[in-house]
């Protein structure tokens, strides 16, 4: 099998399976008294301290979450909610118009039953967030912005965005910033304290931790209410029992991804520039999407004119390649990505594309194999294509 | 797949046939939650799971085919147009006219498939003749009956040699957990079975006389004349009983002036049917009258009768006249046969007629 799917997730790295095993064997609850107690509390602390390290943060503001989803609808909500207590006045989100449907749908959440207004941050065609358009928006609402969010780097299209400038330009507004950096810590430098950011998101899968664990990275003088209630675990911003093993497995994996991230991402680059050059050779008409060069070293993301991602998807995975139309399925049906659209491009080129994500077990074998299998593909593709714009 | 019992294990044996199957359901709702919420029917997000554990069971890829706007455009705004034409028609015929066979087939063979597999009850053998399913009380060669030779040469249903009971135990054998839901029964796309509420949510209210045929005369009042199926007795609501003391039975339904006509039972007698857009499926055009067996609706009891071609038009002569004949319905010609009947070709009913003497 060619295992294309990395940004979905991506395999444990064997040093944090090991971690975790060996956690799994330990006995305790890391709120309790005793002595497994303050064993588990410890390696619950020692974990948020190599994170904190890892990630240019203080270990006070590594909030551990169940993932990537619970931290986007913490920092979203939570954030939203202390800012309006405190200022009745600011309810107005600042959203880019690319984000993961944990922000997206937690923002238009807050917009339905909150009545949170938002104004939404463009795109330009490569998907790199318009810092003009931010500037403009906190000139104009200042006063009434609650927060605003912008993904460090995007899942589909693999742009990476201009992080600290558009956190520089909302410290100046005195508006705090959150990002999903989920794709970017391992694939790009993400230091948390540098970058200006009020709160970051993290998680296990996408780095060679666990699913289902993650954090909320949250500056210390940011006011941010509950979505949990219960046992206060964590700052009284998040309550559950902590998952011990979960968290000393994600540690393990968050040092490793960043202390290994530039040979990680000089050698996921080559392959990936590889399959780039053996797609345009393989189908001449097939288009990059997203920023040539600010780009995830594991991302490449096409639309294949003519074709449905759908049916692609189909052919290649019965060729024995896994890779992913990158949109979100609503019921299982594929909907045309919004960040394509956001970029500018039409329906049709929203709905013909495909994305192929590496990661640290990519070869060039897997390479070839998309290559080999995609003209076929695609020629198929392309018939059932006609097939259905001929009847529609 | 559509989530049920029967596509499930016709899946299964396709596989186990060694064709190199691919399991698909079809999302055939806009908003999957509007549409039936119950355990039953094609569209649910359960039903997509269902059929997904089965494909997962089963061990083939399975994905979910958008369909939601063809089927609307040919299924649904036909079914509508055609009550409001004053017919009856049927969704599940259509669907396997325009979709299953249709927009499913011709998509999957540009893909590189070569056939559709569907859990109809049916025979379709090498032959290439489609019968019925050894389960008479399953069989639904009705529905299938408007495939032409081409769609049937990319067909398989591998249950029509089963009844439904050994379906089931063969599933639950199979562990699909599908083993035991029960079979679906009204329309897929009217969530709760009111068929009426669905017309009138569509088409609105527009009252109108209802008149009986022997006396010209209005013996009440309706609020949709679509609401109204031929031979339909119940919910006419008269205002008087009929002169001659016996029940009324709606007779036709005339949408221009929007009238409802009743009369007798024994007026609702036909032994001459008229079709439109006949479909041969077992291959030729009858040059001479043949002598067949007809359905004339889902589930109705099969007559004898002549069939032949009139000008491009289906004509069946019944050996004994018959009631409550719908337009809109399917008139599809059988010939007996010990090893399943075989379907001869089908038409659109657009009249019918006493031709003979009243019995
Ligand atoms: C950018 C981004 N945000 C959020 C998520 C959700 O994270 P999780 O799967 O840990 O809930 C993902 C991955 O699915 C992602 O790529």
């Amino acid at each position: 099998m060619a295992y294309l799917d990395h940004a979905a997730t991506t395999p444990m790295l064997p040093e944090a399976l090991d971690a975790y095993a060996a956690t799994a064997r330990e006995l305790g609850n890391a709120s309790s008294l005793h002595a497994p107690g303050r064993h588990a509390r410890r390696r619950v602390e020692e974990s948020r301290e190599r994170i904190a390290a890892a990630l240019g943060a203080r270990p006070s503001e590594v909030i551990f979450t169940s993932g990537g989803t619970e931290s986007d609808n913490l920092a979203v909500k939570g954030i939203f909610w202390a800012r309006r207590a405190a200022e009745p006045a600011r309810t107005r989100i600042i959203a880019s118009a690319v984000e993961h449907h944990a922000v997206l749908d937690s923002v238009e959440w807050l917009a339905r039953e909150e009545g949170a207004r938002v104004t939404w941050l463009p795109v330009d065609g490569l998907g790199r967030m318009e810092v003009d358009a931010l500037r403009a928006s906190l000139d104009e609402y200042g006063d009434e912005v609650a927060f605003a969010t912008a993904m460090w780097a995007n899942n589909e299209v693999g742009t990476v965005q201009p992080v600290a400038e558009l956190a520089q330009i909302c410290a100046a507004h005195g508006v705090p910033l959150h990002t999903d950096a989920i794709q970017a810590v391992s694939q790009v430098p993400v230091d948390f304290a540098g970058s200006g950011a009020a709160a970051l998101t993290v998680t296990g899968h996408k780095l060679g931790g666990p699913i289902g664990v993650g954090a909320l990275v949250l500056g210390r003088d940011i006011e941010c209410t509950p979505l949990l209630h219960g046992g206060g675990q964590e700052r009284d911003v998040r309550s559950g029992t902590l998952d011990v093993p979960g968290i000393v497995a994600f540690a393990t994996a968050v040092e490793i991804a960043v202390k290994g991230r530039a040979e990680y991402a000089a050698r996921v680059g080559e392959i990936r520039d590889a399959l780039i050059a053996g797609v345009r050779q393989a189908v001449p008409d097939a288009i990059l999407n997203g920023d040539p060069v600010d780009r995830l070293p594991g991302n490449a993301h096409f639309s294949f004119p003519g074709c449905e991602g759908d049916a692609l998807l189909l052919l290649l995975d019965a060729q024995g390649i896994a890779c992913s139309t990158g949109s979100a399925c609503s019921a299982g049906v594929a909907q045309p990505s919004h960040v394509l659209l956001a970029m500018g491009a039409d329906d049709d080129r929203a709905r013909s594309s495909l994305r192929f994500t590496l990661g640290h077990t990519s070869t060039l074998a897997e390479v070839d194999a998309v290559v080999a299998a995609l003209p076929a593909a695609v020629e198929r593709a392309r018939r059932a294509g006609a097939v259905r714009a001929a009847r529609v | 797949m559509s989530g049920g019992v029967d596509s499930a294990v016709a899946a299964a044996r396709a596989a186990e046939a060694g064709y190199d199957v691919t399991g698909v359901h079809l999302a055939l709702s806009r908003n999957p939650q509007t549409y039936r919420s119950g355990a039953r029917g094609c569209c649910t997000l359960e039903d997509a799971r269902d059929a997904r554990r089965a494909a997962d069971v089963i061990g083939i890829p399975f994905y979910v085919w958008d369909m939601a706007d063809r089927f609307h455009a040919d299924v649904v705004d036909d079914f509508v147009a055609e009550y409001a034409a004053g017919r009856t028609p049927n969704p599940c015929l259509r669907c396997n006219e325009k979709i299953k066979f249709a927009a499913v087939l011709d998509r999957a063979l540009a893909l590189g498939f070569d056939a559709v597999v569907t859990g109809h009850h049916a025979r379709l053998g090498a032959d290439g003749l489609l019968r019925r399913s050894v389960d008479l009380g399953k069989d639904q060669s009705y529905v299938l009956a408007v495939l032409t030779r081409e769609q049937l040469a990319h067909s398989i249903f591998p249950l029509g040699d089963s009844t439904k009971a050994q379906v089931r135990e063969e599933a639950a054998r199979r562990d699909l957990a599908v083993a035991e839901k029960p079979d679906s029964h009204d329309i897929c796309f009217i969530a709760d079975g009111d068929t009426r509420g669905f017309l009138h949510s569509r088409l609105g209210g527009t009252p109108g006389d209802i008149v009986d045929a022997t006396t010209g005369e209005v013996v009440g009042t309706h609020e949709g004349a679509y609401a109204y199926t031929v031979g339909q007795r119940r919910g006419l609501d008269l205002r008087r009983p009929a002169a001659d003391g016996k029940p009324r039975y709606v007779l036709s339904i005339t949408p221009v002036t929007n009238t409802v006509t009743v009369g007798p039972a024994e007026a609702l007698e036909v032994d001459r049917v008229h079709g439109e857009r006949p479909v041969w499926t077992a291959g030729e055009v009858p040059s001479s009258e043949i002598d067949c067996e007809v359905q004339l609706r889902a589930h109705g009891e099969p007559v004898r009768a002549g069939v032949r071609v009139d000008s491009d038009r289906l004509v069946a002569e019944l050996h004994r006249p018959v009631r409550g004949i719908a337009a809109g319905q399917a008139v599809v010609a059988y010939r007996p046969d010990p090893a399943g009947d075989i379907v001869l070709g089908s038409a659109t009913i657009t009249t019918a007629e006493r031709a003979g003497a009243p019995a």
